[in-house]
């Protein structure tokens, strides 16, 4: 090959390749997008009023939230709701991986490894799909992002918060969401988020980071980029209630001394936290894909590996999987 | 704007398709829920122009191949396609060299750019093709050279430290040209397409077709449609891939009544009517590329680039490319013929 790098085409005339994105974005709007959320946290911290005010939806409707006693002896349940979501022609099938009990039991020690086991074992069966014969229709089920929410009543990070996010910082995004904000006031807030943010970065936790706006983005995106970077972790508040107020209807939290404006960004960082999501969706996609499905992907494999020549172990792991298919 | 569940229609083809059952989730699910009606907007579609940004600053690559005898303006052909001197007229080939003796592969990579879109194009020349005295299996030279690219592809992929991005040298589209007879197909063409049409996307052209008038052209388009189908050739775009009913619309009509298209190519301007145009000049007029009162070159240049691009990448990833994976990892491994080792390595697992 001789490659060589002219930009000009030498007759002026428009060739039209140019329409390729426009051919990308036709097939993507008839293929819609797949996204799996995870929300992990103790109970009573708000999780589904958020997930449910993000998403304009109620996810979970016939809800039965248990006493304190029936928690003594529970275990971490994984629990998956799926809603399909359709704006302006653009489909999104939502997964929202609930994980109720966590952080309930008295003694919380084996807590996350219910939790660590099935974003693992979506892995695994991505990786199987992906060695198959048969490709075009892969599910992918795989965790894109975790939403891990802090309480608001303590000074900081928890021991198990620490251990939580660090036995899994490696396997999935984590966002970390600081809820019922509206506990606190606007300055606890600000040192809350910096206590928070010095804690992560003591104890090497690596949460998802926003990549920088690029250099050709417009100067709207750039500014808005920064302020999401500057805004985390989010402190949010969730609610499905409309209220009046200021002669509007709005979904807030009514007090005695006021309303609270879930989408009011003076109140609370909702809308930060629902743009953030949006606009990196994909992002968040890729780096599951490029960063912690590839790890995965090398460690399986190496450990499955009983040669040394690695073409021949990845052949032979695969022959061995197909001829299981088969039979 | 009420929005319930929307049963998606993949999921019913994908059971057509699909013969394995799927495996059941093993976490327990809940039913879809309904929506409730959105209450405001969230914005999920601004997903979609995400993407399309994404796809502009990465670029992309594509490969291109021309097969048919030599002097049937190939070159000069994919060079109007992409109005740049792209082929392997325009590096350093010489008109006067002789006629290899078996068929060679020239792939020549370009840049180009336009609005913003870089595409890295390959344009996979094979002089030497069907111009022997003996053309027997000439065909095989070429297939070896689109498995090859396939093997790269899976080599790669299932590599345990793989690249991002894995490079793309797969050939995306196979430009063939019939020469303009009048009569018929030639045996070779007819030879070549049967055997390629299964691992390649073939688009078949009628080149030189300023040598036709038009009744001419309309009769041996209809000829060759005929034969094609009669031999069973499934050219681009195959019937059984396309995805939904505005699909198979779009392409009935293409395949029905446009292809083969009958193209002139030029890289030589004319003045006509005051603007400048691409074209032959005869004593008797000149032969405009663009019009398409001329020649299909526009429809053409638009079917490959224009509206079918993305598809035909899809099409070679998705079909082509696990189809040759699928055979490589039932163990076979070798070139065709595959079917008799197929049919041991089943029974054996048996």
């Amino acid at each position: 090959q001789q490659p060589a790098q002219f930009t000009n085409p030498e007759t002026p005339g428009y060739v039209g390749f140019a329409n390729l994105p426009n051919q990308v974005h036709r097939k993507s709007v008839k293929k819609g997008f797949e996204f799996t959320l995870m929300v992990v946290g103790e109970s009573g911290l708000g999780k589904s009023t958020l997930i449910n005010s993000l998403f304009l939806t109620d996810l979970y409707p016939e809800r039965i939230i248990p006493g304190a006693a029936d928690k003594i002896e529970r275990t971490v349940q994984i629990e998956a709701s799926t809603v399909e979501i359709e704006e302006r022609g653009v489909k999104l099938r939502l997964t929202v991986v609930d994980t109720p009990g966590y952080g309930d039991a008295i003694n919380c020690r084996d807590c996350f490894k219910t939790i660590i086991s099935y974003i693992d074992e979506q892995f695994e069966r991505y990786l199987h799909d992906e060695s198959g014969l048969n490709r075009r229709h892969i599910i992918d089920n795989r965790v894109h992002c975790c939403f891990y929410f802090i309480s608001p009543f303590g000074h900081g990070l928890k021991p198990l918060d620490v251990e939580f996010m660090k036995a899994i910082h490696n396997k999935v995004n984590i966002v970390p969401v600081i809820a019922k904000a509206d506990t606190l006031s606007l300055k606890e807030r600000e040192r809350l988020k910096k206590r928070i943010l010095d804690e992560i970065e003591e104890h090497g936790i690596k949460i998802y980071h926003l990549p920088d706006a690029e250099s050709d983005e417009d100067e709207d995106f750039k500014e808005q980029t920064r302020l999401l970077k500057a805004s985390i972790p989010f402190c949010v508040v969730g609610s499905n209630q409309l209220i009046e107020a200021k002669g509007k209807k709005v979904r807030g939290r009514l007090y005695p001394w006021g309303v609270v404006e879930v989408e009011n960004p003076e109140h609370n960082d909702f809308l930060k936290l629902r743009t953030m999501l949006i606009t990196h969706m994909q992002d968040l996609q890729e780096v599951t894909q490029d960063l912690h499905y590839e790890n995965f992907r090398s460690e399986r494999l190496k450990r499955g590996s009983r040669k040394i020549e690695d073409e021949e172990v990845n052949k032979d792991q695969i022959l061995l999987e197909k001829e299981a298919e088969v039979r | 704007p009420y929005a319930g569940p929307v049963e998606s229609k993949n999921e019913a083809a994908m059971s057509e398709l699909v013969p394995e059952p799927r495996q059941k989730p093993v976490v327990p699910m809940k039913p879809m829920g309904i929506n409730a009606s959105l209450l405001g907007y969230i914005g999920i579609d601004t997903i979609i122009e995400q993407m399309r940004k994404k796809t502009m600053k990465t670029g992309f690559d594509f490969n291109i191949m021309v097969v048919g005898q030599s002097g049937l303006g190939k070159s000069t052909l994919v060079n109007t396609l992409f109005k740049s001197q792209v082929s392997r007229k325009s590096s350093g080939w010489n008109r006067e060299e002789k006629i290899p003796k078996t068929v060679e592969i020239k792939a020549i990579g370009h840049v180009i750019e336009e609005g913003g879109v870089k595409m890295k194009l390959t344009v996979i020349d094979t002089p030497g093709f069907g111009d022997q005295i003996n053309n027997e299996n000439c065909w095989e030279p070429i297939e070896k050279y689109i498995n090859e690219q396939y093997e790269k592809f899976l080599k790669e992929e299932v590599n345990i430290a793989r690249k991002k991005r894995i490079p793309d040298t797969r050939v995306h589209c196979c430009l063939y040209f019939i020469s303009p007879t009048g009569h018929s197909l030639r045996p070779l063409d007819l030879e070549f397409m049967k055997h390629l049409s299964k691992v390649v996307n073939i688009i078949p052209v009628i080149a030189k077709a300023d040598t036709m008038t038009l009744e001419e052209k309309t009769e041996f388009k209809q000829r060759v449609r005929k034969e094609l189908e009669v031999n069973g050739i499934e050219f681009y775009p195959q019937k059984e891939f396309d995805e939904d009913l505005e699909d198979k619309t779009e392409n009935d009509k293409i395949r029905q009544e446009s292809m083969p298209f009958a193209v002139v190519g030029s890289d030589k301007e004319y003045q006509v009517n005051g603007k400048r145009v691409l074209g032959r000049k005869t004593p008797w007029g000149i032969i405009e590329v663009e019009n398409l009162n001329h020649c299909e070159f526009a429809l053409l240049r638009d079917f490959v680039i224009r509206t079918h691009l993305q598809d035909l990448k899809e099409v070679t990833h998705n079909i082509h490319y696990e189809t040759y994976r699928a055979k490589r990892l039932n163990g076979s491994g070798g070139l065709p013929p595959m079917t008799v080792k197929t049919e041991e390595n089943h029974e054996s697992n048996l």
